[in-house]
């Protein structure tokens, strides 16, 4: 499956997985204990899957959380995209720089200043807190990871590609459409599981904006660590994770599949 | 392109698909049928896990409100969302110096003493404390102490009766430190026989001169995973809350937790109704809900802390009621000092000295 | 073109908004004293404490160590990765630990660190006597880059991947060596992979704070940990406001130590 790849890369690779998927599987494999937290393995139980399935709230929450970081971060994709684009067409090296740094302060603030500062910032409105507010609030902090992550591939780009693009007689929207967004795809991709992560994972902002009975996971999750955060949690990553596996498996066999029928039918289109 | 705009469909009908099971699962919840329209709802704020759930769905049943159940993970936190506003809460359970604060900013109902029936269940003990004379705005959920725990596999017993132990140099880098300016500061106070709520310059820096030889014997400042660290040996002595340590020990039986002598901080997590709430009649009834000695019972023995309900510790089994640690009886705290709100100025140089404290451990 | 422009309006919003409100927050606020009015003090006392410098220097040096180890361990994975066949499932893969919540993962170290945890056993299978793990700075380093490390694997990849093979061919045709190659094609061609990867792990890396007290048992104390305190604890925002300026210039400092420098040929 290797192309001229030493024995050592891949030695390599399968150490940093190891790394990386290590606490995973310890969180799973304590998923399975008969005791109530996580240390003290004693024995195999399947006791707090059963919790976890007639837990109708946290069942609610994860399907809130999950609905809450596909739609911000595709928003905040789509936003961050054109940002970029927008950043990029600037020409001024100055004001760019400006816009570079207003566009990082999101990610160097904490979490506690922009949660406060969006909570007085929707009282001032007058928004409702619940959903709508924590879906803003989590495009809001998502799209600089998104410009971050799709201008290098910007910058790549070779500007000839445009040009003999126009020369051939392509409107602006074409050259955007046919050329410069599929260039830009893995960027795209890349900042869009970026978000996606962030919203996954975001607590403090999530906690000062949200109210009316909405929460999420991190929230719920963080909330719960005074009296000890139970292994139904556990069992519930176990079951996240399993099936995002399964998901990015999937999607990977149909992409595969797809184009190695596209590749006998001829060039395909991406 | 087509590509891109596949995946964006394929989000947007996955999200929508989800949103319809998180309404299945908040149908599937709730055992009223009450909206807000019709009134019948209750918001509840309270700590995470902080409740038998058992009991919502039984109160939900009884009264026909449904319950609207939001977290938080710190006082100060749902102090700030409280006060900016924004949404309204109908019961909210601040620690003590939280409700004495919120009441000093006007954030909270005064109590209407004769709709409460079950006030008589209270330990008199428990009640009329400093942070809220006459329960005026409060009512105690839960209380408890600020004590020591130890592992008997690295500990006696009889090292660690007092405060002053924990200086014992054979200690050396083997306690854990609960990450709270008030609570360190007022055990290092409480070691000198000085109040908790001291306003003193002199006792303060006294305090924080005292707290940097403890330096050497500290081993890390932590919060609720001090809980996970005890019960993995990872030290062996831990300060921090009453209700932690019974948690702890039900984890490892190695534990023991112990109030230190010639006195102690007491803590009561207290049930207030917010300024801003909407459904006060369903707040009230929440409360003496609660209140009842059976759920009172049932929710200690879910939750573990020491109830302040005294027909509801009779229901409790005696191997719990007769651990005087966690029911001590009066000899034991009658020394105990709860705290009480401090002005900001204080609350910053107790912080101040905190940090200065942390920092010096290079 | 026009186009661009409306296309920009969206972001323009986000940033006039979003941006726009924690900015005027914290700088209103950094001039603010606790009785509300104007005043320098907050900068005064943020910069004539040496406990604040001191955390500040902390804050800066520990994100720098984070980053460097983030940076060594995950360019190599992203250059071999891109070689593989499938590799942008590997990639998914790397992703996926992100997905899980973050306290839970640290407790899960916390386990697999502590006296008798996972790591310990092995450390004792090599002959070794357990170590005091957990509490350490070199934990909480290794902790943050864990977290970190798909940050900067992602966009590090995405441009090793965008290099034309035939550049690699070609140079080894000249009869470059492989470490010539590296540093001749892949590294200069990856700049902009690894300018991203460094400000999406460098700048948040300087506000880090639960990992501090959680692995680190408040051992490290960074200016995140001290925005939370006065944020929520003491409720000075002022203070808490001023900190955040603090960050917001080491941020544009960051920035524009890594920007891409006068462009040059490309080759």
């Amino acid at each position: 499956m290797v192309e001229k790849q030493s024995r050592w890369a891949n030695v390599y690779l399968v150490v940093m997985f190891l790394i990386l998927y290590s606490p995973i599987f310890y969180l799973i494999f304590c998923s399975f204990n008969a005791g109530q937290y996580m240390q003290n393995f004693s024995g195999f139980s399947l006791v707090h899957y059963g919790e976890l399935f007639s837990d109708n709230r946290m069942l609610q929450i994860v399907l809130n959380t999950f609905v809450i970081a596909l739609l911000s971060s595709l928003l905040a994709t789509i936003i961050g995209t054109f940002g970029a684009l927008g950043i990029f067409s600037v020409r001024k090296s100055f004001i760019k720089n400006i816009l570079l740094s207003l566009n990082n302060i999101l990610l160097v603030s904490p979490d506690v200043i922009i949660g406060a500062s969006f909570l007085i910032f929707f009282t001032l409105l007058g928004l409702s807190l619940g959903f709508g507010s924590v879906l803003m609030s989590h495009i809001a902090f998502s799209i600089p990871i998104v410009v971050l992550m799709v201008l290098p591939k910007l910058n790549e780009m070779n500007s000839s590609l445009i040009d003999a693009a126009q020369d051939l007689g392509a409107n602006s929207w074409q050259v955007l459409t046919r050329v410069i967004l599929p260039y830009l795809t893995p960027g795209i991709a890349a900042g869009f599981f970026m978000a996606f992560t962030y919203s996954l994972d975001d607590f403090a902002v999530t906690f000062f904006v949200t109210g009316n009975g909405f929460s999420t996971l991190a929230v719920e999750i963080y909330s719960r660590a005074r009296q000890g955060v139970s292994l139904e949690i556990n069992a519930l990553s176990a079951i996240m994770f399993i099936i995002s596996l399964l998901l990015v498996a999937g999607y990977f066999f149909i992409n595969q599949h797809n184009s190695a029928r596209k590749n006998k039918k001829g060039r395909g289109r991406g | 392109m087509k590509k891109l705009i596949y995946a964006m469909l394929a989000v947007l009908i996955t999200s929508g698909l989800l949103a319809l099971g998180a309404r299945h699962f908040e149908q599937a919840q709730s055992a009223a049928t009450g909206d807000e329209r019709s009134g019948k709802v209750l918001n509840i704020y309270n700590w995470g896990a902080y409740i038998d759930p058992a009991l919502i769905t039984k109160f939900e049943k009884q009264t026909g409100i449904k319950v609207n159940y939001d977290t938080f993970d710190s006082n100060e936190a749902m102090l700030t969302k409280i006060q900016q506003g924004g949404t309204s809460y109908d019961i909210t359970v601040p620690s003590d110096y939280t409700v004495q604060k919120m009441k000093q900013l006007g954030l909270l109902h005064p109590l209407d003493h004769s709709k409460l029936t079950t006030l008589k269940y209270y330990d008199p003990f428990i009640m009329n404390r400093a942070f809220d004379p006459h329960n005026e705005y409060s009512v105690p959920y839960f209380w408890g102490t600020l004590g020591i725990t130890y592992n008997d596999k690295y500990v006696n017993a009889k090292d660690v009766q007092t405060w002053n132990d924990l200086w014992n140099p054979k200690f050396r880098d083997d306690i854990m430190l609960t990450d709270d300016a008030r609570d360190v500061f007022g055990f290092s106070l409480l070691s000198m026989h000085k109040s908790v709520n001291t306003t003193d310059n002199a006792d303060l820096l006294a305090a924080k001169g005292k707290l940097d030889a403890l330096m050497p014997n500290v081993k890390a400042i932590a919060a609720d995973e001090i809980k996970m660290y005890m019960a993995q040996d990872q030290a062996a002595i831990a300060v921090g809350y009453s209700g932690d340590a019974s948690e702890m020990i039900e984890e490892n039986s190695h534990l023991h937790y112990v109030i230190p002598k010639g006195g102690t901080n007491l803590w009561f997590d207290n049930l207030v109704i917010p300024k801003n709430a909407k459904h006060l009649a369903a707040a009230y009834k929440f409360i003496n809900f609660i209140n009842e000695p059976k759920n009172a019972a049932q929710n200690a023995q879910y939750i573990g802390y020491s109830t302040p309900n005294w027909a509801a510790k009779k229901l409790l089994p005696k191997s719990i009621t007769d651990q005087k640690e966690f029911y001590p009886d009066d000899a034991m705290i009658k020394d105990d000092q709860v705290y009480t709100n401090l002005s900001q100025l204080k609350t910053q140089q107790y912080n101040d000295l905190y940090l200065e404290f942390k920092m010096a451990r290079h | 073109m026009k186009n661009r422009l409306f296309y920009f309006i969206p972001y323009s919003l986000w940033l006039i908004l979003f941006v726009g409100a924690p900015i005027i927050l914290m700088l209103g606020e950094s001039f603010l004293s606790v009785s509300h009015h104007f005043t320098f003090a907050n900068y005064q006392d943020f910069l004539g404490s040496g406990t604040y410098l001191r955390m500040m220097f902390n804050s800066v040096w520990y994100a720098f160590l984070i980053t460097l180890i983030t940076l060594i361990v995950s360019f190599p994975t992203a250059l071999f990765l891109s070689n593989l066949k499938y590799k942008q499932f590997w990639l998914l893969l790397i992703i996926l630990p992100t997905w899980i919540n973050l306290l839970l993962k640290t407790y899960a170290f916390i386990g697999l660190l502590s006296k008798d945890g996972s790591i310990n056993h092995f450390i004792e299978l090599l002959g070794f006597a357990p170590q005091q793990l957990l509490f350490t700075d070199a934990s909480f380093i290794l902790v943050a880059a864990y977290i970190e490390i798909p940050f900067m694997i992602l966009p590090i990849f995405n441009s090793i991947n965008e290099i034309d093979r035939s550049l690699i061919n070609a140079s080894y045709d000249l009869g470059a060596t492989k470490w010539q190659t590296f540093r001749r094609v892949i590294l200069p061609l990856s700049a902009d992979g690894i300018r991203a990867g460094i400000q999406a792990v460098f700048i948040p890396s300087l506000s880090l704070f639960m990992i501090t007290r959680l692995i680190g048992g408040n051992r490290v104390i960074t200016l995140g940990t001290a925005i939370e305190e006065h944020f929520l604890v003491t409720q000075n925002w002022g203070l808490g406001s001023t900190i955040g300026v603090v960050l917001i210039i080491a941020m544009i400092i960051t920035m524009a130590l890594t920007r891409e420098r006068k462009k040059r040929g490309r080759k």
